[in-house]
C-alpha cells in the first residue's frame, strides 16, 4: 500500500532522516518507537507531505506521492492524520470541524456528512458534543474528536503522530481505546507513541528508529522480549 | 451679536476689558462669527469622511499584499512560483518605501508632483492615505495570519482540503481575532494623519481652524479648538473599540 524507498530530510544542515525504505501493507498496524530527535515524527510527516522530502520516493497505491505532478490534496483525503496537540478548529463546533473538509472537498454532501459525523460520533460516545466548541471538551474528548475527524473522509490510512503526548494520564486510556477498537476493524494504521503497552497490544509491526535509520523493526514479542541490537536494548530500558 | 459687536469695539479702541469680555470675543469671532461653527462642522465630517476612505483602500490593499506575500513565504519548497516571487518582490518595494518615507512628503509628491493638475484635494489626501495605511494594515494582517498556530493549517490540509479553503475557513476567521485589536488602533493613527492634508489644501478641521486663525490673527482659539475636537473623536473611538474587544473576546469564554 505505501512504498517507502530510500527516504532523506534534513533542515538545513541538520540530517533527520538517512535513507529509511519501509513497505507497509493494507490492514497492517505498525508503530514506530525510539528516542526524541530519532525522526519518527518526520518520517511520519513526510508519509503525507507535511513535509517534504529532500530524497528519496514515496509510492502510494502505485502513485508517486514524492513526483511533481501529484495532486496532494487527493492523496491527503485517502490518509487521516491525527497530531499530539489535537489542532482541532477552535472557531467551529465538533460537527462543523467534522464535516468541513468531507463537504469542502465534495467527498459528501452536507447531509451524508452530517449522518456519518453523528454516527463515527456514537462509536466515540460524543454524541452529546455535536454542538459544543473544542474550548468546552477535555484533551482526551479533544483528541477522540480529532480521530472522528480524519475519519469522517473515509481514509485508508491513518497516521497518528504522538496522539497520547499532551493528555493527562487519566485520559490517555480513552483515546487508546478507540484506537484499539479502530485498529479492530481492520485500519491500516502507523503510529508514532511512546505508548509500549499500546504498541505491544496492537501493532503487528513494531520499527525502533534511532538517529534517522530504522534500527531494528519485527513483532512486539521480538522487539520487546528478545531485542538484538543495543541501542534498542538501551532504549526499552530507560522507558519499560 | 450687538454685545459681541460692542465689547469688540471696546477691545479694539483699546479700552479696558474684563478676562469674560475677552474670552466671549475671541471665542465668538473663533466659532460663531459668520456662522464658523459650521465651516468646523463640515472640517469635522472631511475629516471622517477621508479617514474612512483611506482606511477602507488600506484594508482592501493590506488585505491583497498580505495574502499573497503570505502565500509566497508558505510554498512548498521546490514548488516556488515564479510569478509569485515577482509580485511579492514588487510588494517589498511598496511597504518598504512607504514605510520608509514620511506621510507629508509622500502627501506633496502625490499632491504637488503626481497629481498636480487636479483640484480634488481630498480625494488626492485621501488616497495617499489609503497607499500608505495599505502598507502598515498589510503588515498588521500578515502578522494576524503568522499568529495562527501552523498546526491549524497543517490539520486542514492533512484532510486534504485546499490552502485556499484552509486559509478561508480555517486560519482567516482565527486571525481576525488577532487583527482587530491592532487595525483600530490603525484607525485612530489615521483619524489624526488626516490633520496632514491640510498641507495640500484639503479642507479638513486643521484646514479651517487654520484659515479662521489667519482671518482673526488669533491663533489660539481655533487650535486649541481643534485639538479639542480630534481629542473627543479619538476618546469617543477608542470607547467604541473596547466595547468591540471585549465582545470579541467574550466568545473566547464558552
Amino acid at each position: 500500500m505505501i512504498d517507502v524507498k530510500n527516504l532523506c530530510k534534513s533542515f538545513g544542515n541538520l540530517e533527520v532522516l538517512r535513507g529509511v525504505s519501509q513497505h507497509i501493507s493494507k490492514g497492517e498496524r505498525v508503530v514506530l518507537i525510539g528516542p526524541s530527535g530519532s525522526g519518527k515524527s518526520t518520517f511520519l510527516r513526510c508519509l503525507n507531505l507535511l513535509e517534504t522530502p529532500t530524497g528519496g520516493e514515496i509510492i502510494f497505491e502505485g502513485q508517486s506521492i514524492t513526483d511533481e505532478k501529484c495532486d496532494i490534496n487527493k492523496i491527503r483525503q485517502k490518509m487521516g492524520m491525527v497530531f499530539q496537540h489535537f489542532n482541532l478548529f477552535p472557531n467551529m463546533t465538533i460537527m462543523k470541524n467534522i464535516t468541513l473538509a468531507p463537504v469542502r472537498t465534495g467527498l459528501m454532501n452536507r447531509e451524508q456528512a452530517v449522518k456519518r459525523a453523528m454516527e463515527l460520533l456514537k462509536r466515540v460516545g460524543l454524541e452529546d458534543k455535536a454542538a459544543s466548541y473544542p474550548a468546552q471538551l477535555s484533551g482526551g474528548q479533544k483528541q477522540r474528536i480529532a480521530i472522528v475527524r480524519a475519519l469522517c473522509m473515509q481514509p485508508e490510512v491513518m497516521l497518528f503522530d504522538e496522539p497520547t503526548s499532551a493528555l493527562d494520564p487519566e485520559m490517555v486510556g480513552e483515546v487508546l481505546d478507540v484506537m484499539k477498537e479502530l485498529a479492530k476493524s481492520g485500519m491500516t494504521m502507523i503510529c508514532v507513541t511512546h505508548e509500549m503497552g499500546f504498541a505491544r497490544e496492537v501493532a503487528d509491526r513494531v520499527l525502533f528508529m534511532d538517529e534517522g535509520k530504522i534500527v531494528e523493526e519485527g513483532t512486539p514479542q521480538e522487539i520487546f522480549s528478545n531485542p538484538k541490537e543495543q541501542r534498542t536494548k538501551d532504549f526499552l530500558n530507560k522507558v519499560l | 451679536m450687538e454685545q459681541f459687536a460692542a465689547w469688540k469695539a471696546l477691545m479694539s479702541a483699546g479700552e479696558p476689558t474684563t478676562l469674560w469680555q475677552q474670552f466671549y470675543v475671541l471665542f465668538y469671532q473663533a466659532f460663531i462669527e459668520n456662522d464658523r461653527w459650521l465651516q468646523y462642522l463640515n472640517g469635522v465630517v472631511t475629516t471622517l469622511y477621508v479617514t474612512v476612505l483611506a482606511l477602507v483602500l488600506g484594508i482592501v490593499l493590506g488585505i491583497i499584499v498580505a495574502v499573497i506575500r503570505t502565500a509566497h513565504d508558505q510554498q512548498r519548497p521546490g514548488h516556488k512560483n515564479p510569478v509569485l516571487g515577482f509580485v511579492n518582490g514588487l510588494l517589498k518595494i511598496y511597504v518598504t518605501v512607504i514605510r520608509g518615507t514620511p506621510m507629508m512628503v509622500q502627501l506633496m509628491i502625490m499632491g504637488l508632483v503626481i497629481f498636480a493638475s487636479s483640484r480634488d484635494f481630498v480625494m488626492v489626501g485621501a488616497l495617499t492615505l489609503g497607499i500608505n495605511s495599505g502598507a502598515y494594515t498589510a503588515e498588521i494582517i500578515r502578522g494576524g495570519l503568522m499568529s495562527v498556530d501552523q498546526g491549524q493549517m497543517e490539520a486542514g490540509r492533512s484532510l486534504g482540503m485546499n490552502y485556499t479553503d484552509t486559509m478561508r475557513f480555517v486560519v482567516v476567521p482565527q486571525a481576525i481575532k488577532a487583527i482587530l485589536p491592532a487595525l483600530g488602533n490603525e484607525f485612530i493613527v489615521l483619524l489624526k494623519d488626516t490633520s496632514l492634508i491640510s498641507v495640500i489644501g484639503g479642507k479638513e478641521l486643521l484646514y479651517t481652524a487654520r484659515s479662521v486663525a489667519a482671518r482673526n490673527y488669533e491663533p489660539m482659539y481655533p487650535y486649541v479648538g481643534a485639538a479639542i475636537v480630534y481629542l473627543l473623536l479619538v476618546m469617543l473611538f477608542t470607547w467604541l473599540l473596547g466595547i468591540f474587544e471585549r465582545r470579541l473576546r467574550a466568545s473566547d469564554r464558552r
